[in-house]
């Protein structure tokens, strides 16, 4: 099968690149051998300092809001990071201390979000807190399976219950400023965040969840969803393992699933993510990228891979794959002439792109920037 | 450094990085609360039972095989593999005779297509279903699948000669449902591949699939079924042939549950079976061609089965449906009908069953197509009942936009 655009990799990078080629009428395939670090998204967007007007317009037209605002977002274990970018229902904050006092409502039995270290971070910030967990019928059902009482489990109760939610919530509210919520809401129905933040009377704030990221898991499926009304292909659960290439060029790549029937392209894009993705991976003497073999800059001693001190910066995070000034990807310093790579398997190799989420739709537009560039077959 | 030398992991179990994404994406956890989830009944409960069999968890048996926590997993963890496996292994429990009954499709078929109009009769009557419902503990709202009253296997024994004049041969696995309730889709397929210039040939002797067999308990019966089966297309490829399909669980089964489920190793014949839609989407692009109506047009909305997800197939329906002229093509979001075999006729599963499949009917309704297009049978019953839109498969979609 042939396309204009082969993307190996289906995340936020192999994403943004798929809706921005099948808009300028190039089609592609997006091969995905699983789900994604979008699954894990806090929310916000590390790195973005300004909002790129494309990736608004690309983001809205799949049905993704953003809002820009220089600040802080609270973390779910209380603590504050910088963050610039976000979900219009993930907040930003001009700084740390932005509530006099607040109400923090979670669930009996949900044991995935923290009101206990919410309320001590946010105490050091000067905020008074009140805790309340709400004892939800609807929630039995649920509880039979306390492994199971997980954020994307509970955010389908809660489409259906927020209305409820929202009238407890009104008696339950004294005098406080604010009130913080988990993230467990508009995974199927986006408007509901709006609606709950409408209907009572405070600031409502949403706070993370361990995951799996309800937000990052809603935009995932507006994302894909987008493309594939494009008309592009996103082959879920199959795997790249094999390339054909020829005097530099990508010819065609073979999948788990298809075999023998290659999907050739003009261009190919890897977007296969870092360590968690695979698209990284190592063995006890190397660090290798596994479909191309391309170079990877990684330190060789594999004592330097890591610091002993868990909570310090990990030199593996550095490590990524080599690319020339176009973001051609190397082998044994040669550029192939139509491989691209972008995203988190770049690691830190490309500073000028950021990094995590920034990295990742930075990336992907300078790629198909060159993709568009070339004269259509 | 001291490292394992080897490392054997069944079904990849040990790839499990605990993320949860399979949670995410398993269509009973999201409506049954006593099913533990893709997680905790696969390599989380696989680490336990490995330990002491005392660990294995009855609930297991709501799993429905659909495979989609697999798609999801980014791991590459078989993680429905890992249930079923662990249920052939510990549940030692006799399947009920209802179970019996459902799982022994061909069996019920033989018996019943003779008599096909009684049967269709009877079935259908509010009283028999009460019966079945009281008795057999049968979802009353369900409709039985209608029997044929000629099989396709005597309609292409009747065709033999003539199909033997295609320069081409394949040979068909028609499975159950083509063969006593639908032959409609057989014959469609013959007319497409003819247009092509390919004859059709069935194998000697084919047995149903035996998945319903795997999903109720009776995996000795399977195991049988599959090396059966096994050998009748090992003889097929001796003669030179491909097997074709129109069933994606068919499919699944016969190449991937045979030896991953069953251990029946197949890796001589695996890529030789393929489903038809495949099939012809690879003569048309080396340049065999069909001549479609003019004047056919159709919105057709394309449901992607999940074992056709899980084998990654999907995209052959979808570019063979959109090369019609005429058709106006949707894609539907990904996502189980909530039938998954017999699955649904249970009586315990009814509920969990709709509810899974809400959505999809749904998005059905809103696109208001004139027809569903999808490889799986089960879903086809399962769409009809339930969103009230008629629901066909890409091949006889096919057949009927040619022009002959
Ligand atoms: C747990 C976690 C949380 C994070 N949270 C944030 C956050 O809140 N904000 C932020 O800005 N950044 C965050 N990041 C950083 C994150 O890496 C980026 O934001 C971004 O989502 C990475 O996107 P990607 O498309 O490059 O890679 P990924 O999202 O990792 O996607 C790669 C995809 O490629 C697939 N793949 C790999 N190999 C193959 C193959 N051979 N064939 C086919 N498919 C293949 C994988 O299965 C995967 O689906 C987080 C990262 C992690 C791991
Ligand atoms: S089986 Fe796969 S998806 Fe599920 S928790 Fe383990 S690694 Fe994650
Ligand atoms: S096969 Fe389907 S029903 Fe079974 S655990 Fe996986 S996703 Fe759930």
């Amino acid at each position: 099968m042939r396309f204009d655009t082969v993307i190996i990799g289906g995340g936020l990078a192999g994403l943004t690149a798929g809706l921005s080629l099948q808009k300028a009428g190039r089609s592609c395939a997006i091969v995905s051998t699983g789900q994604n670090a979008l699954h894990f998204f806090s929310g916000t967007f590390e790195s973005i300092e300004e909002v790129p007007e494309r990736m608004a317009g690309l983001f809205s037209e799949a049905g993704v809001r953003l809002h820009y605002q220089n600040g802080v977002r609270l973390m779910p274990l209380g603590s504050f990071r910088p963050a610039a970018l976000a979900l219009d229902d993930v907040d930003i904050f001009p700084q740390p201390a932005f509530s006099r006092k607040a109400l923090i409502v979670s669930i009996a039995g949900y044991q995935d979000f923290f009101p206990a270290f919410l309320a001590e971070g946010l105490e050091k910030q000067g905020t008074q807190c009140r805790i309340h967990l709400l004892q939800l019928p609807e929630m039995a059902q649920l509880m039979q399976s306390p492994s199971e009482m997980r954020s994307v489990q509970i955010a389908r109760t809660m489409d259906r219950v927020w209305e409820k939610i929202v009238r407890e919530i009104r008696l339950l509210l004294k005098d406080e400023d604010t009130v913080i919520l988990p993230q467990v809401f508009g995974l199927q129905d986006t408007t509901v965040p709006g609606r709950i933040r409408e209907s009572i009377p405070a600031r409502v704030v949403f706070s993370g969840t361990l995951p799996p990221s309800v937000p990052g898991i809603r935009t995932q499926q507006q994302l894909k969803r987008r493309y594939e009304v494009l008309g592009g292909n996103y082959l879920s659960g199959d795997e790249v393992i094999q390339a054909h290439v020829h005097e530099g060029i990508v010819h065609s790549v073979v999948t788990r699933n298809l075999d023998s029937h290659y999907l050739e392209a003009d261009h190919f894009i890897l977007a296969s993510g870092a360590y968690f993705s695979k698209g990284l991976r190592s063995n006890p003497t190397r660090i290798f990228e596994p479909v191309f073999d391309l170079d990877v800059e990684a330190a060789e001693d594999r004592n330097a891979w890591y610091d002993a001190d868990f909570a310090a910066g990990q030199p593996y995070m550095q490590f990524g794959v080599r690319t020339d000034s176009a973001l051609r990807a190397l082998r044994q310093g040669e550029a192939f002439k139509n491989l691209y790579a972008i995203g988190s398997v770049l690691g830190a190799t490309r500073p000028e792109f950021g990094s995590g989420a920034g990295l990742a739709i930075r990336s992907a537009f300078a790629a198909t920037d060159q993709i568009l560039q070339s004269s259509q077959k | 450094m001291k490292m394992q030398e080897n490392t054997y992991s069944k079904h990849n179990f040990e790839e499990c990085m605990k993320c949860t994404v399979c949670t995410v994406y398993c269509p009973v956890l999201q409506v049954n609360p006593l099913y533990p989830g893709p997680k905790q009944a696969g390599p989380d409960g696989e680490r336990l039972r490995l330990k002491d069999p005392f660990f294995f968890n009855y609930a297991l048996k709501y799993c429905m095989n659909c495979k989609r926590c697999e798609v999801a997993c980014p791991s590459g963890v078989n993680v429905a593999d890992l249930i079923q496996a662990a249920r052939i292994k510990y549940d030692h429990s006799a399947p009920k005779l209802r179970d019996r009954i459902l799982a022994s499709t061909d069996l019920m078929g033989s018996l019943a297509r003779p008599f096909a109009p009684i049967v269709n009769g009877v079935t259908r009557l509010g009283v028999t279903k009460t019966v079945l419902d009281a008795t057999l503990q049968i979802d009353a709202h369900r409709s039985f699948p209608k029997y044929s009253g000629r099989s396709f296997e005597a309609w292409l024994r009747r065709h033999e000669k003539e199909q033997a004049t295609f320069p081409e041969q394949v040979a068909y696995f028609h499975g159950c449902y083509v063969n006593y309730n639908y032959p409609q889709l057989g014959k469609d397929l013959v007319k497409v591949l003819n247009a092509l210039g390919v004859g059709v040939q069935l194998l000697d002797k084919e047995k149903c699939c035996g998945i319903a067999m795997i999903t109720n308990g009776m995996s000795q019966q399977a195991t049988r079924h599959a090396e059966h089966n096994t050998a009748q297309l090992r003889k097929a490829v001796g003669r030179g042939l491909r097997i074709v399909s129109t069933s994606s669980t068919c499919t699944l089964t016969l190449r991937e549950e045979y030896p991953n489920l069953l251990g029946v190793d197949n890796a001589d014949i695996r890529d030789s079976l393929t489903m038809a839609t495949r099939f012809i989407y690879e003569k048309l692009e080396k340049g065999a061609t069909l001549r479609f109506r003019p004047d056919f047009h159709k919105r057709i909305a394309y449901h992607t089965p999940c074992h056709l997800e899980r084998l990654g197939w999907g995209i052959f329906s979808e570019k063979l449906l959109r090369m019609i002229p005429g058709v106006e093509f949707t894609l539907l979001d990904s996502a189980c009908c909530g039938i998954a075999g017999t699955y649904g006729f249970k009586k315990e599963n009814y509920t969990a069953s709709q509810a899974i499949g809400e959505p999809l009917f749904q998005q059905i309704r809103s696109v208001n197509p004139d027809v569903v297009a999808c490889d799986c049978e089960t879903c086809k019953w399962q769409i009809e009942m339930s969103s009230g839109y008629p629901v066909a498969n890409p091949v006889s979609i096919l057949a009927e936009a040619l022009e002959v």
